[in-house]
């Protein structure tokens, strides 16, 4: 880290909210995505060389989105500055950026709101905050709207529930629209869009990785598990984000789904055509977008025949899996409209559709089909990274918080040396690793960094206590994220892994069932 | 003075009135396309119901973000309710008991009220984050609150006022039939005051109150997967 040019932030004793240093990030801005992308996407390529044209459409999108979202219409009226949030964010505690404060980033936004839509703002803009939508303002959006994981720990606070993820997504939405998308995000969209996944791998290359794993384990354990792909007729699809196929430690997870399939008895398949449960359309929240996206799931349960679609270990795929799909693909229940009825009657009503793998895990567990040597984990002592769109936008089981319980009582199940970190930094209130929501590419490495900071504050405090030495975690975001980040930290990257890392390794897969 | 303060009531009420409707209006016809409770929530509609209630009546989120703000935010809301409560009788002839009972507690929670509003204020001079988000309007309305707060207890506790007056005044406005205001310096800021609250409610940052209730993050249940939730303008998606 010799050519760092940047500090990380250091371990507190006590924690104390970090005194304002306004424009810390001012300088943080992600690659514009180029006009081939931003046109796959079907938005504009580049910014208007006129300024006013883009001032124009930038209002006209933005009053376009107060009308389709009562949130953002809630969220711009009833913030009324007291203050709850300003110390909550990842990225205003690990920078101290003031404008990494979560109304004050709302505020790069309410100030327009204010100006065009409301009658104070038009009358009386400097008294209530009110502000012209310039180029520069523009900028300081795209800087900050990219500082901000849509991670909802602001919301729990709020004494309104504003929820700066919600607003975060209109502005990035509106500057896609005027042609200022993140090259990022917008480029991952378009892989999706023509070949089915984020990481733009297509069918060949994935059974290709798919056989050698098949290879592996069979080494590894002396037993065939196999990792289909396009198996039509299977009882399971099992969607998953593409970078479980070949990142560490994702992979060591998708190995562990395999094991739990084979170990349980119960077909499954991947499909080569919906082989991503991401889906980046929510960081901009652009509706049309994470529709598509998440159509091609639909399709593929449609032509496997499938009977239950389970997600993996995603954050954010999971928010959208569990709580859009039923809207946007019909992957769920409850409808009287042709489009999703089609669907949900060849899908089994016995389960909750879509499930998460940690739910389907479970519920094996509870059965007593599956059986585990737990000592196989005694030499990890294991803490549970909470991730932040499975807590505060998803829920997994019967009832509020299942999301929080089902994953520890899995690694409970799997493994014998389990340890929290600090209550205000878990469940509800859990950080974000700080490279969520689209921000988890190399040019916002300081965001990330510094966005970890709560994070490697509570696992340090564990690591000293109890000597913990493996982060599980959910998400491959997470995974990514910390891979990379730990190590700034003094860490050793492999401190984190996926929960069914550790189900992987502690299951038997014998014929003991 | 007495055909001004009528005339401003009537003004002040008609757009108290006239504004909220359209804000109420306009937040419960715009859509929420999708289901964006803030979770762990319930998933149940009485479930929701209680956390509305915890949301609205404790403030059960500040109280998890800050204690100052929820204790002075508590302190000043409460305050004013009571407050509010107690002027009830100025708006109807015969007092119930009740109102008679809640009379020494609508007195004293005038204190409660500026004391909160007064720590509320505080906070915006003295902690360097809200410092920062600090509007000059947020300033003028904790000036305009505590104003009339300050006036009303003066009225109550040190110069009094006929009430009897004020009284019929209000009775005869409702009835329209304008009787004389007594003439008072206090009741007279007092209520040009009030006027301009009620007068610029609908256009401000008091659309908290309404909007807490529209709020998507707290008003849904946690159903996705047992129900399907589609907003008219999506569904028209789906016909294309």
């Amino acid at each position: 880290m010799a050519d760092l040019e940047f500090q990380i932030p250091k371990y507190r004793e006590y924690p104390e909210v970090p005194a304002l240093q306004p424009g810390a990030m001012a300088h943080s801005r992600p690659h514009v995505a180029s006009e081939k992308i931003q046109e796959a996407l079907g938005f504009q390529g580049k910014l208007d060389d006129d300024w006013q044209a883009t001032h124009d459409k930038a209002i006209a999108k933005f009053g376009e989105l107060l009308g389709k979202y009562r949130s953002l219409k809630v969220f711009m009226d009833a913030c009324v500055h007291c203050g709850s949030c300003t110390d909550k964010c990842h990225y205003f505690i690990g920078t101290s950026d003031p404008k990494n404060m979560p109304v004050a980033r709302q505020e790069l936004m309410r100030s327009v709101y204010r100006r065009y839509f409301t009658l104070a703002g038009k009358l009386f803009p400097g008294l209530v905050g009110a502000k012209d939508l310039t180029r520069e303002l523009l900028d300081e959006w795209y800087s900050y709207f990219w500082q901000c994981s849509e991670c909802r720990r602001c919301s729990v606070f709020c004494p309104y529930g504003i929820d700066t993820a919600e607003v975060t997504m209109a502005a990035r939405h509106i500057l896609d629209t005027v042609g200022y998308g993140q090259k990022y995000s917008n480029e991952i969209i378009g892989k999706v869009f023509k070949i089915g996944n984020n990481l733009g791998l297509p069918g060949p290359a994935l059974e290709d990785t798919l056989q050698g794993l098949e290879e592996d384990v069979k080494e590894d354990t002396g037993v065939d598990v196999k990792y289909p792909l396009d198996a039509q007729g299977a009882e399971v699809l099992l969607v998953t984000p593409s970078a479980d196929f070949f990142a560490e430690p994702h992979i060591e997870s998708l190995i562990g789904y395999g094991k739990v399939f084979h170990a349980a008895g119960i077909s499954w398949t991947f499909s080569s055509y919906a082989s991503e449960a991401g889906n980046f359309g929510l960081f901009d929240g652009s509706y049309e977008t994470m529709r598509k996206v998440a159509l091609r799931i639909r399709q593929a349960a449609l032509e496997l025949g499938v009977k239950r679609i389970v997600v993996g270990e995603c954050g954010h795929a999971w928010r959208v899996a569990y709580a859009f799909w039923n809207t946007l693909n019909g992957i769920g229940a409850g409808a009287n409209d042709p489009f999703a009825i089609e669907l949900q009657k060849q899908l089994d009503p016995r389960y909750p559709q879509p499930s998460h793998i940690c739910e389907f895990t479970w519920d094996l567990i509870q059965q007593g089909r599956l059986k585990f040597d737990k000592e196989a984990n005694d030499h990890r002592v294991i803490t549970f990274h909470d991730s932040c769109n499975v807590a505060r936008a998803s829920r997994m089981g019967g009832y509020p918080g299942g999301q929080f319980d089902i994953p520890r009582n899995i690694i409970k199940a799997v493994a014998n040396n389990f340890v929290e970190m600090a209550p205000e930094t878990i469940r509800e209130v859990t950080f974000c690793c700080g490279g969520g929501g689209g921000i988890l590419t190399d040019e916002l490495i300081e965001a990330r960094v510094k966005g970890a900071f709560p994070r490697m504050e509570a696992l340090q405090q564990v690591v000293e206590k109890h000597g913990v030495n493996f982060m599980a975690t959910i998400c491959a975001i997470c995974k990514a994220q910390f891979t990379k980040v730990l190590p700034y930290y003094g860490f050793n990257m492999r401190l984190v892994g996926g929960v069914h890392q550790l189900v992987s390794t502690a299951i038997r897969l014998g014929n003991e069932h | 003075m007495t055909t001004f303060f009528a005339i401003l009531f009537y003004l002040a009420f008609a757009i108290l009135v006239v504004g909220l409707a359209y804000k109420i209006y306009d937040f419960a016809r715009t859509p929420a396309p999708l289901s964006i409770p803030t979770t762990p929530a319930p998933t149940t509609t009485t479930g929701v119901a209680f956390r509305m209630a915890r949301e609205v009546v404790l403030f059960e989120s500040l109280f998890k973000g800050n204690l100052w703000i929820w204790l002075f935010g508590w302190m000043f809301h409460m305050g004013l309710f009571l407050v509010l409560i107690r002027h009830l009788r100025y708006f109807v002839s015969d007092v119930p008991a009740w109102l008679v009972f809640i009379q020494p507690f609508g007195k004293y929670a005038a204190f409660m009220m500026v004391a909160g509003l007064g720590g509320l204020w505080a906070r915006r001079f003295l902690v360097e984050r809200i410092r920062y988000i600090t509007t000059p309007s947020d300033h003028l309305w904790l000036a305009l609150l505590i104003g009339i707060g300050i006036t009303g207890a003066g009225m109550t506790f040190v110069s009094h006022v006929d009430v009897v007056a004020v009284k019929i005044f209000f009775l005869g406005l409702m009835r329209f039939d304008i009787q004389p205001l007594p003439e008072h310096p206090a009741l007279y800021i007092h209520l040009i005051l009030v006027a301009l609250l009620m007068i610029l409610f609908p256009f401000s940052k008091l659309l908290h109150a309404p909007g807490v209730f529209f709020s998507p993050t707290r008003n849904q249940a946690d159903t996705p997967r047992e129900k399907r939730h589609l907003a008219p303008w999506a569904a028209q998606i789906e016909k294309s």
